[in-house]
């Protein structure tokens, strides 16, 4: 059952892929709903296996593995593990997975792609629920780099596009920095435990072994591992890939690039939590903290509908990255969990927005104006009443306002930093926290109001647009429900009470005792003596941004310019991203580009200088050498040399000089060897 | 181990087929370019059939090295032998053909790509017999030294690659091409050089006494050569740790580093590359670099066990600033052909930084890298050349949009590329994985500074592919025809490889694992 099963749900995908990217074209709707068909079991069998493992072994971890390689005397095993991570993992991916596989079918209708656009639906699958089932941290650093691939393929699909070629790689590299670290940390924990398997290695640290010895190591270990984190869930300083990836199909980036992929991250912190010292734990949480802070302020100045979105993600998930920092290890998974629902709903939604408006200007035969562009548009409720309802439960859910799923995550995540900062001190955390609630709630109600609410930017546009087709609204429902408090817990208020905290519980730390966070029952009691504060705080600063957002942008009782002159440096640095792209535009890829320019010219002129020089004189040699063969070896050279000639053309006089000079050098070598032994 | 067709030995059929193929090609007339090719492809098919052979029946527990008797498919014959020269006493030379773990991946890998080779070259017009002819001779050559176990006779296939490789440069090559093929001459000659004296210095410090006449014998055998007690009394290399021991590393050393090529003897293969046609390329950035690291790990290695401990920090750095090097040298670059130059420097870099760490994980992961590298960069070149059949281009910046184009062409160029970038899941993964791995245990910053290599690397890589197959086609470029089937036959069996050792590498590891772990051993033990 737990060997079998998430093997086929594993494989699945991938067979997709290898079906589709061979026969696609020849298939009847370039097979679509082979793909989709495909998803749709995995989805099935990953919730059977979802509900069997909690209902009959929720507390085991199953583990089975081969041996992949054998290298000196080292078994390099890999396998597969379920726990309730894992399983509840494997849910949300086939899940958001399959529902972007039905929406797709609308959206990318018309693409000169469609097949192939399926087929790395399907690789992306296949990688996805590797990193997810994976026993192993080389194997997941496989499955890591296949997904960063996927998701390459994926935003550069339009790649007559320069931008969407650009980003692609953006993201690639971008994500490479960050993979460095990680690989670096794989090392370093392969040469201190001779494993990669995630339990044999937390095993080897519970029993007192250090990395060389040292606790710094181990610190280290876990902040590197972490780097492949924040290359790949975009925190601060690597989150300037995520908004170019905006360039993928939207479908993508809901499944990818907010729901999925960039999620890994905190999977992957999750996984290796038991390893991590409370220094690498604070590290994290700081990490977290700025990225929530930078990506949120910046949400608020943009007009694109992705490119808010793309920061509302970062900021999200700087969320999740700072609860596992300050030990809320299951409110920042569960809400990875109730994020990929609404914000993957939030993302599709964002889609049958920019396809309504596509169709319309297509119509008009329009193609300058923006599809994306925010201030294109107001007023869609009418026109897309579905998109509207099921886009006012996500943001409802993103915001954290009662009721919604995203309220029970954000709220205990919120708690946590807050007993973080009780126990520990670092009282930026929360601070950070509740500033940034009340940001996420304005950005998104500005979004929301701009979008669908207010008077029509452009009528004519506003008069062609409709409803996307069933085979795109249909997710949305099914996703809005999902953005719902009941599905994680019937306490509306509490999601300690719910199955999910019974599932997923905080894994007990490995490291030596000193080096060891707050033991979970310290800071769960923490937690609930501070819980309803943060829950009253939280309310009442979302609704306060629910309201201000209300304030500027519907009821026009504040002027939105007025305020931007207001805030003078503060919103030229936020609309321009805080320079960030510029900055390392100049300093690393005009730094690489001077250095590689440098070395070109050092290679052409120094050494090959040299070189050339060295050839000048040797020619000299060889035409003396030259000499004395024509004059006095002539005789014998003579048969050679018309035969090198036939052969060798016009390249022959070189030719005997060489092979000449080289009979000579080896009488006269041999002649010194000999003189030496005599 | 016996193992002979028509009562003679394996490797000597696998060494010398392209031999009788050249003498066939010789035979046959100007005008029959097609009785040639196939003469060429029968040849290289028979290696590659004995290449399976091989495979198959190596015993991969055997060890090899420096112990003659856990060679696989021996074969020893005296070949010249001079009895009681004054001074010296009797001199001999050996023709000794053997195999084990170290050298078994790479005759594999050498049938492989002179097969792949030959359909490449294919549509060579120009002085078809000629080009065949040097083809096959250079096949021999380079199989040979693979398989040698005497100095002597391992150093006269070294030199005999040396000049069918200058010819078919110089000939069948780019407008620079007598330049490159001067300038790989000069190279190549001077190593040979250095490695020559030390082979005699090495001649004339060992001897071993024959069991049966009691004589002091001096040979070039390689396996003697490791053992320290064959060194005569008072010989030039005899003793450990002595400065000429040193000197005599260095020399062959040097030798073999131009082959690889390492930093900073690295400047000919550029050119070369540059000039030399497709399959040319395809032999020398496959095989040929391999032979350097190749020598390093059965020359250097376990001869100067106390040399190779005494420089090994010295080769990591060199393996290290190649690998930085090699990639930004490769992101500079505007010619597709040099670009792939250069990223076989970087490459070949982290094979020599594997087996600079003297572990066994280094050294698996730096001959697995050898031979992943040799299918890798083939199909990069072969990728080159076929954009270059169809448009006579190859400047990065003259191409765009092929992607469309040549969506068959692409898929496959793209598993290419990825795979030098070192994808997992792809062949070029694995080995790097280890030679770092290997590295890392040895040495702890130089190893993390060469990781960085993977970040410059994916950046020249997937520029490349965006300048090249991404984009729009710009409009003087016309219509290209997608892959033939004789083009698809070359690449489909390097891409089979690539994708197989990237998912399952265990089948290539096997086959060394053991021979490389003794071969630590003895050298970390000073050859004891």
């Amino acid at each position: 059952m737990f060997t079998q099963l998430p093997l086929i749900i594993l494989l699945l995908p991938l067979l997709a892929f290898i079906l589709l990217i061979f026969f696609g074209k020849r298939l009847p709707r370039q097979g679509d709903w082979l793909a989709t068909g495909l998803m749709t079991l995995t989805l099935f069998l990953s919730l059977i296996l979802l509900v069997v493992k909690l209902g009959t072994q929720p507390a085991e971890t199953i583990s089975s593995s081969f041996n992949w390689a054998i290298v000196g005397s080292q078994v390099i095993g890999f396998g597969i593990m379920i726990d309730n991570l894992a399983a509840v993992m494997l849910v949300v991916v086939t899940l958001v997975s399959t529902l972007v596989h039905y929406f797709s079918m609308g959206y990318m209708k018309d693409d000169t792609r469609y097949s192939r656009y399926f087929a790395y639906l399907g690789l992306f699958s296949f990688s996805m629920l590797g990193i997810v089932l994976t026993n192993n941290i080389l194997l997941m650093y496989v499955f890591w780099e296949l997904v960063g691939v996927s998701s390459y393929l994926l935003i550069g699909h339009w790649y007559e596009k320069k931008t969407a070629s650009n980003a692609a790689n953006k993201a690639f590299i971008v994500n490479r920095i960050g993979d460095f670290g990680m690989f670096v940390g794989i090392m370093i924990l392969f040469l201190s435990y001779s494993t990669f398997a995630f339990e044999a290695i937390f095993e080897s640290i519970s029993a007192g072994q250090l990395p060389f010895g040292s606790e710094g190591w181990l610190t280290a270990a876990g902040i590197l591992i972490f780097c492949g984190a924040i290359g790949k869930s975009a925190q601060f300083p690597l989150h300037v890939w995520l908004p170019d990836a905006m360039e993928g199909p939207t479908p993508v980036s809901a499944l990818i690039h907010a729901a999925t992929m960039v999620a890994a991250g905190v999977y992957l912190v999750a996984r290796v939590f038991p390893m991590l010292t409370a220094d690498a734990l604070l590290v994290i949480a700081y990490i977290g903290a700025i990225t929530a802070l930078i990506a949120a302020t910046i949400a608020i100045t943009q007009f694109d509908i992705k490119k808010v979105l793309a920061y509302s993600t970062i900021s999200q998930l700087g969320y999740m990255i700072m609860a596992l920092g300050v030990g809320a290890y299951t409110a920042g998974f569960m809400h990875l969990v109730t994020h990929a629902a609404f914000k993957a709903g939030l993302f599709l939604g964002a889609g049958s927005v920019i396809y309504g408006m596509h169709a319309a200007l297509h119509k008009l035969h329009n193609h300058h104006t923006d599809a994306q562009d925010i201030r294109n548009m107001g007023g869609l409720k009418s026109k897309m009443p579905l998109t509207y309802w099921t886009f006012l439960i996500f943001t409802l859910a993103i915001s954290g306002i009662p009721l919604t799923s995203g309220f029970l995550s954000k709220d205990e995540i919120l708690a946590g930093t807050l007993a973080f900062s009780t126990l520990n001190g670092h009282w930026l955390l929360p601070l950070t926290g509740f500033l940034v609630a009340g940001l996420t709630a304005f950005y998104m109600f500005r979004l929301l109001i701009l979008t669908f609410h207010g008077k029509p930017a452009n009528d004519q546009v506003y008069s062609g647009v409709s409803e996307s087709p069933k085979v795109m609204t249909i997710p949305l429902i099914i996703l809005a429900g999902l953005s719902l408090f009941f599905f994680y817990s019937f306490n509306p208020f509490g999601a300690t009470s719910g199955w999910f905290y019974g599932a997923i519980e905080r894994p007990e730390s490995m490291v030596p005792l000193i080096l060891q966070p707050a033991a979970y029952p310290v800071f769960y009691e923490a937690v609930s003596s501070v819980h309803t504060l943060a829950m009253i705080l939280s309310i009442i600063i979302a609704g306060g941004g629910v309201v201000f957002a209300l304030a500027v942008y519907h009821w026009k009782k504040v002027s939105a310019d007025a305020l931007a002159k207001r805030a003078g440096l503060l919103y030229t640095g936020s609309v321009n991203k805080w320079y960030f792209d510029e900055f390392y535009d100049a300093a690393f890829v005009n730094g690489t580009h001077g250095l590689m320019k440098m070395l070109r010219w050092f290679d052409e002129n120094i050494i090959d200088g040299i070189v050339n020089g060295s050839a000048l004189i040797t020619k000299v040699l060889s035409r003396i050498s030259g000499w004395i063969d024509n004059n006095v070896v002539d005789g014998l050279v003579n048969g050679t040399a018309t035969t090198a000639n036939k052969a060798g053309g016009l390249l022959s006089h070189v030719q005997t000089g060489k092979v000449q000079t080289y009979l000579v050098y080896v009488i006269f070598s041999f002649l010194v060897l000999f003189v030496l032994f005599l | 181990m016996e193992f002979q067709i028509l009562g003679i030995g394996i490797l000597t059929w696998i060494v010398f087929i392209p031999i009788v193929g050249m003498f066939v090609v010789l035979l046959l007339p100007d005008k029959n370019r097609n009785a040639i090719r196939w003469t060429a492809a029968i040849a290289t098919g028979i290696q590659v059939t004995l290449a399976g052979v091989i495979f198959t029946v190596f015993d991969r527990a055997k060890l090899g090295i420096n112990d003659a008797e856990s060679f696989q498919f021996i074969e020893k014959y005296s070949w010249i032998t001079v009895e009681a020269v004054p001074w010296v006493g009797r001199i001999e030379i050996n023709y000794f053909l053997g195999i084990d773990g170290l050298s078994v991946l790479m005759i594999i890998l050498t049938a492989i790509i002179s097969f792949i080779g030959v359909i490449s070259s294919w549509n060579i017009e120009k002085m078809v017999k000629g080009y065949f002819a040097l083809y096959l001779l250079l096949v021999t050559g380079m199989m040979g030294v693979f398989v040698a176990l005497d100095f002597f006779l391992f150093f006269i296939f070294w030199e005999v690659m040396l000049l069918p490789m200058y010819f078919l440069i110089g000939l069948w090559g780019g407008p620079r091409r007598e330049y490159a093929a001067i300038k790989f001459f000069l190279y190549t000659f001077v190593g040979g050089i250095l490695m020559l004296l030390t082979m005699l210095a090495l001649y004339f410090s060992v001897a071993y006494t024959d069991p049966v006449t009691g004589q002091s014998v001096h040979t070039f055998n390689i396996l003697h050569m490791m053992n320290p007690a064959n060194y005569v009394e008072g010989g030039l290399l005899s003793g450990v740790d002595t400065t000429w021991r040193y000197v005599a590393w260095m020399a062959l050393f040097i030798n073999f580093a131009i082959k690889i090529p390492l930093f900073p003897f690295h400047t000919w293969l550029p050119d070369a590359h540059v000039e030399a046609p497709t399959p040319i390329s395809v032999i020398l950035a496959g095989i040929l670099l391999k032979l350097g690291t190749y020598g390093l790990l059965r020359v250097n290695f376990p001869i100067f066990p106390d040399g190779t401990i005494y420089f090994m920090y010295f080769m990591a750095i060199l393996g290290m600033i190649s690998i930085i090097y090699g990639a930004f040298c490769a992101m500079a670059q505007d010619d597709f052909k040099k670009l792939i130059a250069y990223s076989s420097i970087s490459h070949m870099g982290i094979v020599v930084l594997g087996i600079a760490a003297l572990n066994t994980q280094g050294m698996v992961g730096g001959v697995l890298q050898m031979f992943n590298h040799g299918i890798i960069t083939a199909v990069l070149f072969l990728a080159v050349g076929v954009l270059y059949d169809r448009t006579h281009k190859r400047g990065l910046y003259d191409f765009g949009g092929i992607a469309n184009q040549m969506p068959r062409y692409t898929g496959l160029a793209m598993i290419g590329m990825f795979a030098a970038l070192g994808l997992p899941g792809l062949n070029g993964f694995v080995s790097e994985l280890f030679s770092f791995l290997g590295a890392f245990e040895a040495y702890k910053w130089i190893t993390i500074i060469s990781v960085t290599g993977i970040i410059i690397t994916a950046g020249y890589i997937l520029w490349t592919i965006q300048r090249v197959f991404l984009g729009n086609t710009p409009e003087k470029m016309g219509r290209l025809e997608d892959l033939t089937p004789r083009e698809m036959l070359m690449f489909v069996p390097l891409i089979v490889l690539i994708v197989f050792l990237g998912v399952y590498p265990a089948p290539a590891i096997e086959l060394m694992n053991s021979s490389l772990g003794y071969l630590v051993e003895f050298v970390t033990n000073g050859g004891n």
